[in-house]
C-alpha cells in the first residue's frame, strides 16, 4: 500500500539557517507517527511543508500522493490540521465554528454530535473567548474533523494542557487510528509518543536523529536493563569478581547489567551467597525519555566540539 | 466564486460584529452623535445677520422703558435680517471701548430726543461704529440704517398713508436651491463612514489574524481569498446602508436637512464600501507587524477624513487643497453622493461612480494578490 506520507530530502532554509536539514521518513497509512523533538528542532517547520502551508527549499514531499505546496486544494479537502495554539474567531461559538466549516467543505455532520466526540457537547453554545486553553485545543480537533479526513495533522496538540484535558485529547487520538485514520503528531512529551504512536521519530537540529517503534529506539539507542540494589562496595567488588559483570557503585547503590533475562536470577543468587547486607532490589530499562535526553545532549556536545575544533 | 462560502463567511463577520458592543457603537450611535454635533456647531452660526450692539438713550420721560418710535426704529432694522440687534444698557461716551472689549465690530447709538425731534422734523443724528477690518459688516450695518432711515424720512415727509413712492420693486426667488451646511454634511458623513469603518477594522483584521494564524486556519478550507475578501465587502455595504439610513434620518428629523432620496445613491453606497475595504486589506497586508498595519491605516485614513468634503465643503478649502483633494479616492464618492442627493448632475455622478469603481477593481484585484494566508 502507498505511504500516506512520503519525505525524502526535505530541506527548508531560512537565509542560511537551515531548519530542516534533510530529512527522510514515511507515514503507513492508518498508522500514528510522532514527531519528536525539543523545541526548535524543526518539527512545526517540517509539518506546515506536509500540510501546504510553508514552502520547501528543496526536497520530494508527497501527502495522499500529491505535493502540499502546489496541490494544496485537492489535498486540503482530505486532510485535518489542528496548528499549535489553535485560535479562531473569538465571538463565534463551537457549535457555529464547525456550522462554518460544514458549509465551506459542503459535508452534512452534525455539529453536536462532533463535538460530543470531543467532549466539547457542553460548551457548544458558549463564545470562543470564553473557552478555557483545553477547550479551544478540542474545538480545533473537532474542526479538524469536519471534512473527515485521511490524516489528521496535530502540532502539538497538547502543550499547555492540565492532565485531565491531556487525557481527553489522546483518547480522540486513539478513536481516529481506530477510525482508520492516518494520525502525525507532533509533540515534546515523550510519555505521549510512547503512549500513542506506532512510529517515532526523533528530530534535533532539523536532523532525524532516530527512527522506528518506540520499543525499537530504546533497544538501538537505549542501555541495556539493569538491576539495582542498595549494598556496599564490597557487593560490587564481590560481583564483579564472582559473575564477570561489571557493577558499578553510585550513592550506596549497586547496579549491574542485565544482558539477558535469566541474568537477574544469577545476579540474586550471587548476592545471597556473599553473605554481604543488602536491601530492596529494583530492575530498570531506559524509557523512550531517557533515549530521547541521551541523544539530544549527544548531539549537542558533538556540536559544541566541532565548533569549538573550527 | 461560491456563493455559498461567501454566505458562510457572512454569517461569521455579521455574528462577530453583533456580539461586538464597540463596533455597534461605532456603526450606530455615532453617526447620530456626529450628525448631532456637526449639525449643531455649525447650523448655529449659519444665519449670515450682523450682531449690531446698540445704545438707546431715547428713553422715556418716564424714565420706564424706551420711546415708541426708537423701539420701531430697532425693530424696523431687526426686520431687515440683515442685522441682529441687541440693546445694551452703557454710556455712550464708553461705548467704543465697550465694544472693543467685546469683541462686537459694529454698534448703534439711538441719541436722546430721537423721537421729539423725529415727530418735529428736527434733523437728528444716528452715530455708528464700524469696524475698517470687518469691512462686509460695516457695509451691511450702514445699507441697513440708510435703508430704515429712508423709510422712516419718507413716512415723516409725506405724512401717514398719503404718499407712494416713485421706485418700488417686488421681490421674486431664483430657482437654484440655497443648501444650508447639514445639506452638504449628510453626504459628507456617509462618505466619513464608508472610508473608516472599513478602514480601520480592515487594517487591524488584517494584521491580527495573520498574527493569531487565522488566516493559516483559513487557508486549509476550500474558502478562497477573493470569496472571504467579498463577504467582508457585502457586509461593509450592508453596514454602510444602515449607518445611511440613520444618518439621513437624524439629518431630516433633527435639522430639516434636505436631501432627495433616490436610487442613484445605490451605487455609491455599493462601489464606497468595495473600494475602502479593499484598501483596509491592501495597507494590512503590506504591513509587517499590526503596529505599522495601524500606522499605514492612519496615515492613508486621516487626509481623506477631512479633505474629501466629509466635513467641510472641498470648494471652500484654498486652491492648493483643492487640487490634493481631487486626487484623494473619497472626494468622488462624497462628490458623487452631492450630484446624486442635491444637485441632481447625473452624468458628473457617473463619472465620479466609474473613477471610484476603476479604482476599486485595481485595489481589491491587488489585495487579493499581495495579502498571503500562507507563508513561502
Amino acid at each position: 500500500m502507498a505511504a500516506a506520507i512520503e519525505v525524502d530530502g526535505l530541506v527548508k532554509r531560512y537565509g542560511t539557517l537551515a531548519a530542516v536539514d534533510g530529512i527522510r521518513f514515511s507515514v503507513a497509512p492508518g498508522s500514528v507517527f510522532s514527531f519528536l523533538g525539543p523545541n526548535g528542532a524543526g518539527k512545526t517547520t517540517t509539518t506546515e511543508i506536509l500540510e501546504g502551508l510553508r514552502k520547501r527549499t528543496e526536497g520530494e514531499v508527497q501527502v495522499l500522493g500529491l505535493d502540499p505546496w502546489t496541490e494544496g486544494e485537492p489535498l486540503h479537502r482530505r486532510i485535518g490540521v489542528i496548528p499549535q495554539d489553535f485560535r479562531f474567531f473569538e465571538k463565534i461559538t463551537p457549535k457555529e465554528a464547525i456550522e462554518y466549516y460544514r458549509a465551506l467543505f459542503h459535508t452534512d455532520v452534525d455539529p453536536i454530535a462532533l463535538l460530543g466526540k470531543v467532549e466539547l457537547a457542553d460548551k457548544a453554545n458558549s463564545r470562543f473567548d470564553t473557552l478555557s486553553g483545553g477547550q479551544k485545543q478540542k474545538l480545533g480537533l473537532a474542526l479538524a474533523l469536519t471534512n473527515d479526513p485521511e490524516i489528521c495533522f496535530l502540532d502539538e496538540p497538547t502543550t499547555g494542557l492540565d492532565p485531565h484535558a491531556r487525557r481527553a485529547i489522546w483518547a480522540v487520538i486513539r478513536s481516529l487510528k481506530k477510525e482508520g485514520r492516518t494520525v502525525f503528531l507532533t509533540t515534546h512529551y515523550l510519555e505521549e509518543a510512547e503512549l500513542l504512536a506506532d512510529r517515532v521519530a526523533i528530530i534535533h537540529h532539523g536532523k532525524i536523529i532516530a527512527e522506528g517503534s518506540p520499543a525499537e529506539i530504546i533497544a538501538q539507542h537505549g542501555l541495556p536493563a539493569r538491576m539495582t540494589v542498595e549494598g556496599s562496595p564490597a557487593l560490587a567488588a564481590y560481583l564483579q569478581m564472582n559473575l564477570g559483570a561489571a557493577a558499578v557503585v553510585e550513592d550506596g547503590k549497586v547496579s549491574v547489567t542485565l544482558n539477558d533475562k535469566g541474568d537477574a536470577l544469577k545476579i540474586l543468587t550471587a548476592i545471597e551467597a556473599s553473605g554481604l547486607p543488602w536491601t530492596s532490589f529494583t530492575t530498570t530499562h531506559d524509557t523512550l525519555d531517557d533515549v530521547f535526553v541521551r541523544l539530544v545532549g549527544q548531539m549537542d556536545e558533538g556540536t559544541l566540539k566541532s565548533e569549538n575544533a573550527k | 466564486m461560491k456563493l455559498g462560502h461567501i454566505g458562510a463567511d457572512f454569517r461569521i463577520v455579521s455574528r462577530t460584529y453583533f456580539r461586538n458592543p464597540v463596533a455597534l457603537f461605532f456603526s450606530l450611535i455615532f453617526p447620530i452623535i456626529l450628525i448631532s454635533l456637526f449639525g449643531a456647531i455649525f447650523s448655529a452660526t449659519s444665519s449670515s445677520a450682523v450682531n449690531l450692539v446698540v445704545v438707546n438713550e431715547d428713553h422715556n420721560p418716564t424714565g420706564i422703558g424706551y420711546t415708541p418710535e426708537s423701539v420701531a426704529f430697532l425693530q424696523a432694522l431687526n426686520a431687515t435680517t440683515l442685522v441682529k440687534v441687541s440693546v445694551v444698557d452703557v454710556n455712550a461716551q464708553n461705548f467704543s471701548n465697550y465694544l472693543g472689549q467685546n469683541g462686537d465690530t459694529t454698534g448703534l447709538i439711538i441719541p436722546a430726543g430721537f423721537q421729539s425731534d423725529y415727530t418735529n422734523s428736527t434733523p437728528v443724528n444716528l452715530t455708528i461704529f464700524t469696524n475698517p477690518q470687518d469691512a462686509a459688516a460695516g457695509g451691511t450695518v450702514i445699507g441697513a440704517v440708510q435703508g430704515v432711515s429712508a423709510a422712516f424720512n419718507l413716512h415723516r415727509a409725506c405724512g401717514s398713508g398719503t404718499c407712494v413712492p416713485v421706485i418700488g420693486f417686488t421681490t421674486r426667488n431664483v430657482g437654484s436651491q440655497v443648501y444650508k451646511y447639514i445639506d452638504y454634511l449628510i453626504p459628507g458623513l456617509i462618505g466619513f463612514a464608508i472610508l473608516t469603518s472599513p478602514m480601520f477594522s480592515m487594517v487591524d483584521i488584517a494584521s491580527s489574524y495573520r498574527k493569531d494564524g487565522i488566516f493559516r486556519q483559513l487557508s486549509l478550507t476550500p474558502i478562497t481569498r477573493s470569496e472571504w475578501l467579498t463577504s467582508r465587502i457585502l457586509w461593509y455595504v450592508a453596514l454602510t446602508f444602515v449607518t445611511s439610513t440613520i444618518m439621513i434620518g437624524a439629518g431630516v428629523l433633527l435639522f430639516g436637512a434636505h436631501v432627495t432620496l433616490t436610487l442613484g445613491m445605490l451605487p455609491f453606497l455599493v462601489v464606497g464600501p468595495f473600494f475602502f475595504v479593499s484598501l483596509g486589506m491592501l495597507a494590512g497586508s503590506v504591513a509587517k507587524t499590526p503596529e505599522s498595519a495601524a500606522l499605514i491605516g492612519n496615515i492613508i485614513t486621516f487626509p481623506m477624513m477631512f479633505l474629501s468634503g466629509t466635513f467641510f465643503q472641498v470648494s471652500m478649502m484654498p486652491a492648493g487643497l483643492q487640487t490634493f483633494a481631487h486626487i484623494l479616492p473619497l472626494y468622488y464618492v462624497i462628490d458623487g453622493l452631492n450630484q446624486v442627493m442635491l444637485f441632481q448632475n447625473t452624468s458628473r455622478a457617473i463619472l465620479d461612480l466609474l473613477i471610484v469603481l476603476i479604482g476599486s477593481v485595481i485595489i481589491f484585484l491587488l489585495a487579493v494578490r499581495l495579502f498571503k494566508w500562507r507563508d513561502e
